[in-house]
């Protein structure tokens, strides 16, 4: 498999090529939203141009294609993660929508009082707070599996920390570590246990070949718009037989077969948690996203990243020796291209903005994930993170900036 | 377009690199309110110690990025030996300068509310901060414990 040539890929993004306070736009905040290619604007921009309709309702020509070109997207998500079957996808807002839905409809039928959730230390506060507001509500038990001090889970008291849990719920990959962590052994002993797994799947499946037969999962949660698509539409996967059982999760139109006065039945999958009109333009998009990506290939993308990320981390820690401090494994095989640093005497607001003045973006914060940054002891960190149309010129970029800022900050 | 220098002036640099009255003052007697940006996570402590309606101590602890920190330490010495009225004043003036202001949502203009505010009240350093408006992410960055102190405030007049 050949190494991606970026620079004409570079040219599928129209963002990139406009300049900031007279640089050349550096875009290194994919892992927060990813910018996106001609192919999904222009696939949501016909759709709205030529056959735009609501989706499931219509028997007239265009109102036909809308759900025809709505359900085919669906198609290719779930062919994108290896899914089972179509009806195993349910479009919903983003990962977050995702997560909530399984612990609002499968929590509220599954866990009771005293019923063990396990999280990690590493969880987005997406796969954090709805379980802690189950806890608040109906008292369930929030296990942690820690971390090694080389940020990767410490597995060593797995079975004890699952030992009657209900459910696991982890990150494939930390969106500020870049730490990817091994499903399928968590799924193994998850099952072992008598436990359910869900996987955040948000920084993995837009970078790393995502199987969720090959985990062995039972529910999967990610965002289009992380992924070359928009923002407003996410997905869930879950084992079919799961989400039959499962109550529904919004109530309304479309996520019903009947309703009279005295109550309702539900719809199939998907439409089951589909309430309302969906974001059926933004669906268009994801599809349009998934071919982009399969086009390029999953493998290609990940070989790349992995290379830009062993650049800059190498090419960070040679310019910076004494004053920079990464949080995140140093070995790319299992790591994703999410760089998180810390400045000496820099706060990364302040690295944030001078950088802005150079035209990279980066993010500053704590990026949704304070208690991991408890944890690491800091307050906020910056974080790098690439992507496909991303390569060594802008690693060089970041470490250029980053010299000015501390130039700048000289203490 | 407005450059760091606009942002980042020589003083607020100074009150960054060396931050007066940091510390912390037992409470009670002391009063304290903590406030996050839930945004970037900065946080900052304010305690206040006050007798006979006059502000005769100020401590400041927390984190944060250069504009956090050179507010909060500037806002220590300007409400430093002030009455608790002056110190309401100072904040309004100080939200004036920063054009977050009470009437904004409902009023078209805010000029001559903002004149009024800023009027009898001697800002002095804290103007070096007027650049962050040209930065409106960091609005929230200087104002953080100004918010903080008004809490300590209110507190103080339940």
């Amino acid at each position: 498999m050949g190494a991606l040539d970026v620079a004409p890929l570079k040219g599928d993004f129209p963002i990139l090529t406009r300049r900031v306070h007279g640089k050349r736009l550096v875009f290194l905040d994919s892992a927060a939203s990813s910018q996106k290619p001609v192919a999904v604007l222009d696939a949501m921009d016909r759709f709205q141009r030529e056959r735009y309709a609501n989706v499931h309702r219509g028997v007239y020509t265009i109102a036909e294609e809308a759900t025809s070109a709505f359900e085919d997207a669906r198609r290719r998500v779930a062919r994108f993660v290896n899914a089972r079957a179509v009806r195993e996808v349910i479009f919903t807002r983003n990962a977050t929508e995702a997560i909530n839905l399984v612990a609002r409809s499968w929590g509220s039928a599954n866990l009771h009082e005293g019923d063990v959730v396990v999280l990690t230390h590493m969880e987005h506060h997406a796969n954090i707070v709805p379980w802690q507001m189950l806890a608040a509500e109906r008292g369930i038990v929030i296990r942690w599996i820690p971390l090694t001090p080389d940020y990767r889970l410490d597995l060593a008291d797995l079975d004890r920390i699952l030992d009657g849990a209900s459910l696991l719920a982890v990150t494939a990959m930390s969106n500020v570590l870049g730490t990817i962590n091994k499903i399928r052994p968590l799924a193994d002993a998850a099952h072992a246990a008598g436990a359910r797994i869900l996987v955040d799947a948000c920084q993995h499946v837009p970078h790393v070949t995502t199987d969720v037969r090959d985990w062995d999962a039972d529910f999967v949660a990610f965002s289009a718009h992380k992924m070359l698509g928009p923002s407003g539409i996410g997905a869930l996967w879950g084992r079919e037989s799961l989400l039959d059982a499962m109550p529904p999760f919004l109530g309304g139109g479309e996520m019903i077969l009947d309703v009279d006065l005295d109550g309702f039945t539900t719809n199939d999958l998907p439409q089951k948690f589909e309430a309302g009109t969906p974001a059926i333009t933004e669906a268009i998009g994801f599809g349009a996203a998934v071919d982009y990506l399969a086009g390029i290939g999953m493998d290609a993308v990940r070989l790349h990243e992995k290379r830009v990320a062993q650049y800059a981390i190498a090419l960070l820690r040679e310019r910076f020796p004494s004053t920079l401090t990464l949080y995140g494994p140093d070995d790319v095989a299992d790591r994703g291209a999410v760089i998180s640093f810390l400045f000496d005497g820099i706060h990364a607001h302040d690295i944030s903005q001078v950088l802005d003045e150079e035209g990279v973006c980066v993010r500053a914060g704590h990026h949704c994930a304070k208690p991991l940054m408890r944890i690491l002891g800091v307050p906020a960190t910056s974080r790098a993170s690439f992507y496909l149309y991303n390569d060594e010129a802008d690693a060089d970029a970041l470490a250029d900036a980053l010299e000015r800022a501390a130039r700048f900050f000289a203490l | 377009m407005p450059g760091l220098e606009d942002l980042y002036r020589e003083i607020i640099l100074d009150h960054y690199r060396a931050p007066r009255n940091r510390g912390e003052l037992p409470v009670p007697p002391a009063h304290s309110a903590e406030g996050f940006n839930p945004l970037c996570g900065d946080e900052v402590v304010v305690y206040l110690a006050v007798d006979d309606g006059v502000v005769t101590d100020v401590k400041i602890s927390g984190q944060g990025c250069s504009i956090s920190q050179a507010s909060s330490s500037m806002m220590s010495t300007a409400v430093k030996g002030k009455t608790v009225a002056e110190a309401h004043a100072l904040i309004r003036a100080f939200k004036a300068l920063m054009s977050i202001h009470g009437s904004m949502l409902e009023g078209e203009s805010d000029g001559s509310d903002l004149a009024a505010d800023l009027e009898g009240v001697r800002l002095g350093d804290l103007e070096a901060l007027q650049g962050v408006v040209k930065f409106p992410v960091r609005i929230k960055c200087a104002t953080l414990a100004w918010n903080t102190l008004a809490q300590v405030l209110d507190e103080l007049d339940t």
